[in-house]
């Protein structure tokens, strides 16, 4: 299986994400340019962590006109899997492939913290491979990470199965305690958890590498 | 622009003195123009040109079998193996911190980690070490809590968004840092041995290249600032602080590290201190080059600034670089790909001047070499002052009430709240981040291998004692590091201290140098680099002297030796045993300052022959996957080092008894060094590999499923429920901060 992961200027977790496709999950993977026009020959896209074109104005405000995204966008509508972690996640939802907004964290300062995150749905090419309520141990890294919908998004995204994970100890004050949701196509997923950082035994836990072993199952029965 | 007359006034305003002055008409042949007195000034400041350390600092120990490159450089460099090199070195950014907290700390993280990828190295740590007034006195804690804050979020904000982990450090609080608070920051980066660069001009003919931020008026006269006193006027100086953008940073990061791959790179400087003065003249010096440039060319941010202005900025994120001639365009393509604004901005000549134009006029024409390495120097008098502490007398205070007490006093409780809001993980090199183990642990994901990072100083140690006090931080920095199995390989220091004009200050300093140059060499950890923060005084009052120590050590890639017990029924050992300690030795501990509210008499004493064969022998039990825990007992002794030992999810406790006669407090609260506490399933082994070291190992208790009780002979002194001293301890600070 093969990944591309987006390089944003001021991306700053692709180099993890690679690492964990590549020599966790043991897959291919490459980085993709911003301004590139296609995405070329990638079964999924990883939008990784960092700070897109320093977070000025908004987070992912303006990485969405990024030229990548177009690519982005007809990658997803043609229904292959995109992954956006943390600030991937903020651009994700800039850019209008998933609905809601991340706003800053309720205590107002930044997060760096592992927690418990439970599987809120394994219908996807992300969660496929856990198991529902499981409790996976994954740490945050954000300022702005509360999940943020109005009342009628929430429920539909309740309604529609598209809540993917959900934080234990909710510890930015997002909306119902949601920390990654899908897209009505379930084939894109937006975390604010770095599933990335516990791909590895050594970094404390390796409790996220489910995450990319779902999109390996999805691939290979796809 | 009006040219500004030269007067006494106009010299003393630089900060220069008239014998300074002398020797700038000297080296000229003539009176200097403004703009070249300005130049002298910056170059010639403590803060760069180290005019009072400069004669004390040579007696560093400085080479050592894995240094590649020692001191003059923006860092230092050592050897991991592999084909792999660290770079790393600390700065100060103090005075600005005080002045504008938030941009004071985040430029002096932008400017270390400039330092760092400046000689080819990617930044994959950092750490900090902060010293703050009390937060909770009534007339200054106000501030003092608004200058944590702000150093706080200035760092996360840059670290963060740079994308380097803040791993760990250190922060202390004392009323002498109110005016004065400390920011030091180290940083460490990886290369492969190959790929080092330096900032070397050469080549005459070859192209100079300015890349990065444009050039705005900020900053001006920063490095000249951070070599006097502050005064009430020194809250005016608010635009001499520069305003960081870790994106631009970022940028630079990797368009530098992908252009240095190209090939066409000679030599690459960043502009820090003192700007495109101090990065002209300083690489042309080393190449022993002559370097020209014509301000029209460089990039700026206002209009009609003056050449004064332009040489003398310290705008953020700019880097100057040797290109080869013909080959510019592979430089300029990659900073294109970035997004970078790179300008050629003069040649490199070869008569070994920096000459300056502007509007096609020379406007400054100084020597290099003796601009950059013939400051003033001076051997500044030192006397040390004979000082009578009163004796303190040690109260009655219950052992039951005088470990919660220390596990909130500010310098013991759990810095969580400070370093929850850095990102400790990013890059996916952390095995241990802050307050896990007693040393950072970063695996180097080329090598294969890990490297171990701490940082340590005590400014009431060395207020009593500056050598004691010196030698104290070298050995806890390198006991740190060989608790969790580490080899403290190579050094960096960071010298905070008053007003060297002042005898007794000048004492202070000449004093801890020569002890750390001693400590060092008997460690075999060289100093490799460092920086000298003078004139830490506000008002006049001086900080307590306070240099800070980073190491570096190196150990396998594995699961990492952390403080908490990890399972009950285990042996709690005490490696190096009780030790002893007398009342004299007494009033530099946590417990005379937090509970008897007084200091006297002298640090800790340090056996460093006893040191040395302690750490040999944590590491050989480590190496052996014998300890399932390891702590060294520091502030606060033996009883917060339990403590701590007992603070995880698991809640693991322990029940220990002391076969000594000491009297209690002393027992459990003196900070004699030397001495680490472990847990282990095979405690005869433990004692068989200390025996070797001839290190004491006595058994002193078991660890327990709950609660914690120490006993003396039998005796209970005290027994606690850990919830309760955990959230005692881990809720503190936060609290303190309202």
């Amino acid at each position: 299986m093969r990944f591309g992961v987006i390089v944003f200027p001021g991306s700053n977790c692709d180099h993890d994400a690679f690492y964990a496709v590549s020599q966790n999950l043991g897959q291919q993977a490459e980085f993709i340019w911003h301004d590139s026009a296609s995405l070329g020959p990638v079964d999924a896209v990883i939008l990784p962590g960092g700070f897109a074109y320093g977070d000025y104005l908004r987070c992912g405000a303006i990485a969405k006109f990024s030229p990548v995204m177009q690519a982005v966008k007809r990658f997803a509508a043609e229904g292959g899997p995109v992954l956006g972690i943390c600030n991937g996640f903020q651009v994700l939802v800039e850019a209008g492939l998933l609905p809601g907004a991340l706003i800053r964290n309720q205590g107002l300062k930044f997060i760096c913290r592992e927690l418990r995150l439970a599987v809120a749905t394994t219908q996807s090419p992300f969660t496929n491979a856990a198991e529902l309520g499981q409790v996976l141990r994954v740490p945050i890294a954000h300022g702005e990470g509360c999940y943020y919908a109005d009342e009628r998004t929430l429920d539909e995204l309740e309604a529609e199965d598209r809540v993917a994970f959900r934080y234990l100890d909710n510890p930015n004050g997002s909306l119902r305690g949601i920390a990654g949701i899908l897209s009505r196509e379930r084939n894109v997923m937006g975390m604010m958890p770095h599933p990335e950082r516990a791909s590895d035994p050594l970094m404390g836990s390796s409790d996220g590498l489910v995450v990319f072993e779902s999109l390996l199952r999805a691939a290979v029965h796809a | 622009m009006t040219a500004t007359t030269i007067t006494p006034e106009v010299v003393a305003q630089h900060q220069l003195t008239p014998a300074e002055y002398q020797k700038i008409v000297d080296i000229l042949g003539r009176e200097p123009s403004y703009t070249e007195l300005g130049i002298f000034s910056v170059m010639w400041s403590e803060h760069c040109s180290y005019k009072s350390s400069r004669l004390h600092l040579k007696k560093l120990p400085t080479r050592g079998k894995l240094v590649v490159q020692g001191p003059g450089e923006n860092a230092g460099i050592v050897d991991i193996g592999g084909g792999y090199v660290i770079a790393f070195k600390i700065e100060s950014h103090n005075h600005p911190s005080f002045i504008e907290p938030f941009q004071g700390a985040a430029t002096g993280v932008g400017g270390i980690l400039r330092d760092i990828f400046t000689m080819g190295a990617r930044p994959i740590a950092v750490m900090d070490s902060l010293r703050f007034g009390r937060l909770d006195d009534p007339q200054t804690g106000p501030r003092n809590r608004r200058i944590l804050a702000g150093v706080v979020s200035g760092i996360a904000h840059y670290g963060n968004c740079f994308g380097v982990p803040t791993v760990g450090g250190e922060c202390l609080f004392e009323p002498c840092y109110d005016g004065n608070p400390l920011v030091n920051v180290f940083a460490l980066g990886v290369s492969k041995k190959e790929d080092i660069f330096y900032a070397k001009a050469a080549g005459v003919g070859n192209p100079v290249i300015y890349v990065g931020a444009r050039t705005g008026r900020d900053g001006i006269h920063g490095a000249s600032m951070a070599s006097a006193e502050f005064t009430e006027e020194s809250k005016q100086k608010r635009p001499n602080v520069q305003v960081g953008d870790p994106f631009m940073e970022k940028l630079l990061l990797e368009a530098c590290l992908e252009a240095m791959q190209t090939g066409a790179i000679v030599g690459i400087q960043d502009m820090g201190a003192a700007g495109l003065t101090c990065s002209t003249c300083e690489m042309g010096s080393r190449g022993e080059v002559g370097i020209e440039i014509e301000l029209d060319k460089v990039p700026q941010r206002e209009t009609g600034m003056t050449p004064y202005e332009i040489m003398l900025s310290e705008s953020q994120e700019r880097m100057l670089l040797v290109a080869d001639k013909g080959r510019e365009d592979e430089v300029f393509a990659v900073f294109r790909k970035w997004g970078l604004a790179a300008s050629e901005i003069g040649i490199v000549t070869g008569d070994g001047k920096l000459r300056v134009k502007h509007h096609g006029a020379v406007v400054a024409e100084i020597p290099n070499r003796e601009l950059a390495d013939e400051a003033p120097l001076y051997d500044r008098p030192h006397v040390a002052q004979v000082r009578s502490l009163p004796e303190g007398a040690l109260p009655e205070v219950p052992v039951q009430e005088a470990l919660p007490k220390l596990l909130a006093a500010p310098d013991i409780t759990s810095k969580r709240w400070i370093w929850e809001q850095y990102d400790y993980q990013v890059r996916t090199n952390t095995i241990a981040g802050p307050e896990r183990a007693d040393a950072a642990i970063l695996r180097i994901k080329e090598t294969g291998s890990s490297i171990a990072m701490a940082l340590d100083g005590n400014g009431r140690y060395c207020y009593l004692s500056p050598g004691e006090g010196a030698r104290l931080a070298v050995a806890e920095c390198c006991r740190n590091l060989s608790t969790v199995g580490a080899e403290p390989v190579a050094a960096t220091n960071c010298l905070n201290f008053g007003n060297p004009e002042r005898p007794e200050i000048m004492a202070q300093l000449v004093e801890a140098i020569e002890a750390i140059a001693e400590a060092c060499r008997f460690f075999e950890t060289p100093i490799t680099g460092g920086n000298v923060s003078l004139y830490n005084e506000t008002l006049g009052e001086g900080i307590y002297p306070t240099p800070v120590l980073g190491i570096v050590g190196l150990l396998p890639t594995a699961a990492p030796v952390t403080v908490p017990f990890k399972n009950a029924g285990r042996s709690v050992i005490l490696l190096g045993g009780a030790g002893e300690c007398d009342e004299v030795r007494f009033g530099g501990t946590e417990y005379a300052k937090e509970i008897a509210g007084q200091l006297w008499g002298l640090p800790p004493a340090l056996d460093m022959e006893r040191e040395k064969r302690v750490q040999a022998a944590i590491r050989e039990i480590v190496a052996e996957g014998l300890a399932e825990s390891a702590h060294d007992l520091s502030d606060g002794g033996l009883a917060v080092a339990l403590a701590e030992c007992c603070f995880s999810k698991a809640g693991i406790g322990a029940q220990v008894d002391l076969a000594s006669d000491l009297r209690p407090e002393i027992l459990l609260f003196h900070e004699g060094p030397s001495r680490i506490l472990l847990s282990t399933a095979n405690a005869h082994r433990v004692r068989e590999i200390a025996e070797k070291h001839g290190v004491e190992a006595p058994v002193i208790g078991l660890t327990m499923e709950k609660g914690l009780e120490i006993r003396q002979r039998t005796q209970t002194l005290g027994a606690w429920d850990i919830g309760t001293l955990a959230s005692t301890y881990g809720q503190s600070l936060e609290a303190s901060l309202g």
